[in-house]
């Protein structure tokens, strides 16, 4: 049988760089094609390639064998293809309905937009394909993981069956990634075809048919993922072999860094986000804070940055009361942050990347004179930034939304790892990077912690937790269920710590009777 | 050799490399500007042809006779348009003859007479440049500064009142007090539409359109019969200002060009170099830009607002300073046609860039003052300069459009922004 979709010498430049260098990438019909690479090696370039939104500068696209002239998404989705952004392209104070109904407004009964009927064929797909979602509620009033779903809905909606996911896993649970895993399969079984792009080694191996790998703007291979693994892949991807995991030594706790004592969070839509919250981090350990996305880590860590107010509570750097500190207060306490949600708070967009690089020191020398910039310095230290951190782009002058997700990530590391820092409130701080990057990251972590750091760090990833931690918290419902020692933890135990269930009773004197019988309830 | 991988390169080789492709991006950033003109000018020609009563006349007869028909709309675009040039531009013809007659007799009435026009333009586009730099400079801090004309319209009052009022003191005192006064009054007047917006939340479209209409009637009020700063003339105005603080013409009668527009140009500069080179005009682009990033990196979100909104407030009250004290020498409520309004436009065309602000000033100031010689000539209504300037911004606006027209590609860098977010990029 031919491929469905061939991609024949795709060549992409940008100013400067050569995104795409004569990639050749079939698909065949009904399989999970993985597309591997480091950060900037042009993957997401090859998908916006495919789906219209960037043309060639050289090679053709052949779509069920033959030649397929597309300019634009509307072409793509003729043809078939349908896309899933990392960031989803959705309108919040619109339903389910109206999103999926968005830009295909074609069915109606006489006059007005048909939703009953739209409605209608979103829950057949529902059932179709196992992708539960209800129609009539608001994309506001939806998870990361149900907004996603919408995203599927809506290609299939359009009668898309070459599906391109551009990783996204990316920002989803545990959980909800497993539950996107058997929506793919399910799709695959009806015979439609899936590029998905992601940079978790772990869910390649797990779920795609074959694996394409890119380096540089090239095909540097292609695997078979029943007889590869996990360190072959990523020495394909990266060129060297990477240590997938984290060598540390024993940490030496030593003063306490951060104190919060009975913080609680308010939060106007759900209450009490961070409920009653007491722990400690000493300077030159780590402390992860593990917990199921939703539970008030989101909410606990734009507090602790002075990005929310306290309700009430009591929250001591190094002795400061900074409870209801600014970020520049923090910023001169030597506390650096980096956010979890990287392009609304961590990165101004249309600035160069130099500007990206000093955001939060460019009041201070050397970056300013008085009032005025200089230049000059700011330029030396973005350069050297860019240079320690591996930072791809062709030069600092670049917009920061021309960088690959994945550098755009290391903008705001390079940045907050920079300098003596006291205290870093890291939040999802390698989401998005290659595993070449992680490594890297991880290993500056430990750096910084061994340099006396006190570290807070607050991920979705069990195995970054475990992997970094010295003390691992467990956050459930605003509160922390417990504390465990990272050496003694077991990935199972902290599962259900993170579902709720607490083991040992006696541990946590302060859980309410309701609370209980609510876990209880889960539990059954 | 950059070309051959997309790896990052070395930032050592970078250094000397001037920012990426200034030329090519400026010829990049012109294209649209320059062909949005040449379509508006190409399509209100059409409007003129069209709407003049002498094609009119004759178009019944179109099929009779098409060549005249087709030849009387071409000799009236002509007309108009080479009226609206030398009304802009100056009359070239009329200006070598008067050099002549300047050569020859020594007098140079004639000369002075046939450069009015040309400087002219300047004098129409002070204004513009003004509140252009204001809306501008709201633009860039995320603000939607609607209230410039109100803002213009207290930098006229205050300076007015500084300039009749006191007596008696040396002009370079004088002049500096009410050119002061009026950026003051500007930036009281915006800045009260910062504060709320920083403090309550007030959107700043809804409270800057507010302050203007509390400007008007209170205008009105100041220049009513019996108002606190009636002249005594039978009109409602204000008493002349002393000399003292005139902002002083620069060439005989009738040019009215004066120092104003130098003024004018330097406001542009500073703007540049306040927005690209200090860390407070960092902190107006980042707000601007993005709030929640400038939260984020410790910036005083509520106060950059504040100051921003100033700023906007006191460019656009020295524009009411400049027009007050360089050309009518006292208050009137009609003193504006809507440059606070206009400037809107303008600071669209000129992509918020004070530069680019600077250029369309021009450009709307010549065509404005053309307008008045293609009106006396052409007798084609200066009402089309008004069209002419919707189409140009509305082309501007719309891109795609010109692209389409001339079939144009978007260029790769805007390829990106369109879709260059997500973690996936
Ligand atoms: N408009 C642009 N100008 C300059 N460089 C660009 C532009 N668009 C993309 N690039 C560059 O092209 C390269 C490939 O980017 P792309 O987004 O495809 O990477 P990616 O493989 O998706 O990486 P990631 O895993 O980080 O998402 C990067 O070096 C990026 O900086
Ligand atoms: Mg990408």
């Amino acid at each position: 049988m031919p491929p469905i979709l061939e991609l024949r010498g795709i060549t992409k430049r940008f100013p400067g760089v050569l995104a795409n260098d004569h990639i050749d990438l079939t698909l065949n019909q009904g399989e999970i094609h993985a597309l591997l690479g480091e950060n900037g090696a042009g993957k997401s370039t090859l998908m916006n390639v495919l789906y219209g939104l960037y043309h060639p500068d050289e090679g053709e696209i052949l779509i069920r064998d033959k030649p397929a002239h597309i300019t634009g998404p509307r072409d793509a989705i003729a043809q078939g293809i349908g896309m899933v952004h990392q960031h989803f392209m959705l309108i919040p104070v619109f339903t389910v309905t109206e999103n999926v109904m968005l830009g295909d407004e074609s069915i109606t009964n006489g006059v007005v937009l048909d939703r009953k009927k739209v409605a209608q064929e979103i829950r057949d797909l529902s059932v179709r394909y196992g992708l539960e979602v209800n129609p009539d509620l608001y994309i506001k009033d939806l998870s990361v993981g149900i907004q996603q779903r919408v995203e599927i809905i809506k290609l299939l909606y359009r009668k898309a069956d070459i599906l391109i996911l551009d990783e996204p896993t990316a920002v989803l649970t545990p959980q909800e990634a497993d539950d996107l895993f058997q929506v793919l399969r399910n799709l695959k079984a009806q015979g439609n075809s899936i590029i998905f792009i992601t940079h978790k080694l772990r869910e390649v191996l797990e779920l795609a048919d074959r694996i394409t790998v890119l380096r540089l703007g090239k095909v540097v291979g292609s695997a078979d993922p029943k007889s590869t693994n996990s360190a072959e892949l990523a020495r394909m991807m990266v060129g060297r072999s990477v240590i997938l995991s984290v060598d540390k030594a024993p940490a030496q706790p030593k003063e306490v860094v951060l104190k919060v004592e009975h913080l609680t969070v308010r939060d106007p839509r759900a209450g009490d986000a961070v409920n009653d919250i007491s722990f400690e981090v000493r300077a030159g350990e780590v402390l992860g804070i593990a917990g199921v996305q939703g539970n008030g880590q989101t909410e606990l860590a734009q507090a602790l940055t002075g990005l929310r107010a306290v309700e009430s509570g009591r929250v001591t750097i190094l002795g400061h009361d900074t409870t209801h500190a600014t970020p520049r207060q923090l910023f001169e306490l030597d506390v650096a942050h980096v956010p979890e949600d990287r392009q609304q708070d961590g990165l101004v967009l249309s600035f160069p990347v130099e500007d990206n690089l000093v955001l939060n020191e460019y009041y201070r020398p050397p970056f300013a004179q008085g009032i005025s910039l200089n230049f000059k310095e700011i330029e030396r230290a973005a350069a050297e930034r860019l240079k320690e951190y591996d930072i791809r782009t062709p030069s600092i002058f670049v917009k920061t939304a021309n960088l690959s997700g994945g550098n755009q990530q290391k903008v705001i590391v390079a940045r907050e790892f920079t300098g003596p820092i006291k205290l870093l409130i890291a939040s999802q701080p390698t989401r998005g990077l290659d595993v070449g990057s992680i490594e890297y990251i991880h290993n500056r972590i430990i750096e910084k912690r061994d340099a006396g750091t006190a570290v807070l760090l607050i991920s979705n990833e069990l195995d970054e937790i475990m992997s970094l931690s010295d003390r691992i918290a467990v956050m459930y419902k605003g509160r922390i269920i417990d504390t465990v020692n990272a050496a003694e933890a077991t990935k199972e135990a902290l599962g259900l710590l993170m579902a709720g269930v607490q083991q040992d009773a006696a541990h946590a004197p302060e859980i309410s009777p309701e609370l209980k019988t609510e876990m209880q309830d889960e539990i059954a | 050799m950059t070309q051959a991988t997309a790896t990052s390169i070395p930032p050592a080789t970078l250094a000397p490399a001037p920012r990426a492709n200034v030329w090519r991006s400026i010829l990049d950033t012109l294209t649209i500007p320059v062909l949005a003109i040449f379509t508006a000018l190409v399509a209100s020609g059409l409007i003129i042809a069209f709407t003049a009563p002498t094609v009119l006349e004759l178009l019944p007869t179109f099929f009779q006779q098409p060549g005249v028909v087709l030849g009387t709309m071409w000799n009236t675009v002509i007309t108009a348009y080479l009226a609206l040039f030398q009304g802009a531009f100056g009359d070239w013809g009329a200006i070598l003859q008067a050099v002549q007659t300047w050569s020859s007799t020594g007098d140079a009435t004639e000369l002075w007479r046939a450069l009015r026009d040309p400087f002219e333009s300047l004098v129409a586009a002070t204004p513009y440049i003004f509140t252009g730099l204001a809306v501008a400079v709201g633009f860039k801090g995320g603000l939607f500064n609607i209230g410039v004309e109100g803002q213009l319209f207290a930098g006229a009052i205050a300076s007015a009142w500084l300039g009749f009022a006191i007596d008696g003191l040396p002009w370079f005192i004088h002049l500096p007090l009410a050119l002061f006064g009026g950026i003051a009054a500007g930036a009281v007047w915006a800045g009260i539409a910062g504060l709320l917006k920083a403090t309550r939340g007030v959107n700043e479209v809804i409270n800057t359109i507010m302050l203007n209409y509390i400007m008007f009637l209170l205008t009105d009020w100041l220049l009513s019969d019996g108002g606190p700063l009636r002249g005594s003339a039978g009109a409602p105005r204000t008493p002349e200002i002393y000399p003292t603080a005139y902002l002083p013409r620069l060439l005989p009668d009738p040019v009215r060009f004066h120092w104003g527009f130098f003024l004018a140009i330097g406001a542009v500069f500073f703007v540049y170099w306040f927005l690209w080179k200090t860390t407070i005009g960092f902190e107006v682009r980042t707000v601007g830009a993005s709030p929640t990033a400038a939260k984020y990196a410790g910036i005083a979100v509520g106060r950059v607002i504040v100051l921003t909104m100033a700023l906007s407030g006191s460019l656009a009250g020295l524009g009411g300073a400049n027009e007050l004290l360089g050309l009518n020498h006292y208050m009137v409520a009609a003193f504006s046609p809507g440059y606070g309004f206009d400037a809107i436009a303008l600071a669209l065309l000129g992509k918020s860039n004070p530069f680019g602000v600077l250029a369309s000033a021009l450009l709307f100031g010549a065509l404005r003052n053309g307008a008045t010689r293609m009106q006396s000539v052409a007798s084609v209504p200066v009402d089309i300069i008004s069209v002419m300037q919707a189409m140009i911004i509305a082309f501007i606006a719309a891109p795609e459009i010109v692209r389409w027209i001339y079939r144009l590609r978007a260029p790769a860098q805007q390829e990106r922004e369109v879709f260059a977010r997500g973690w996936g990029g």
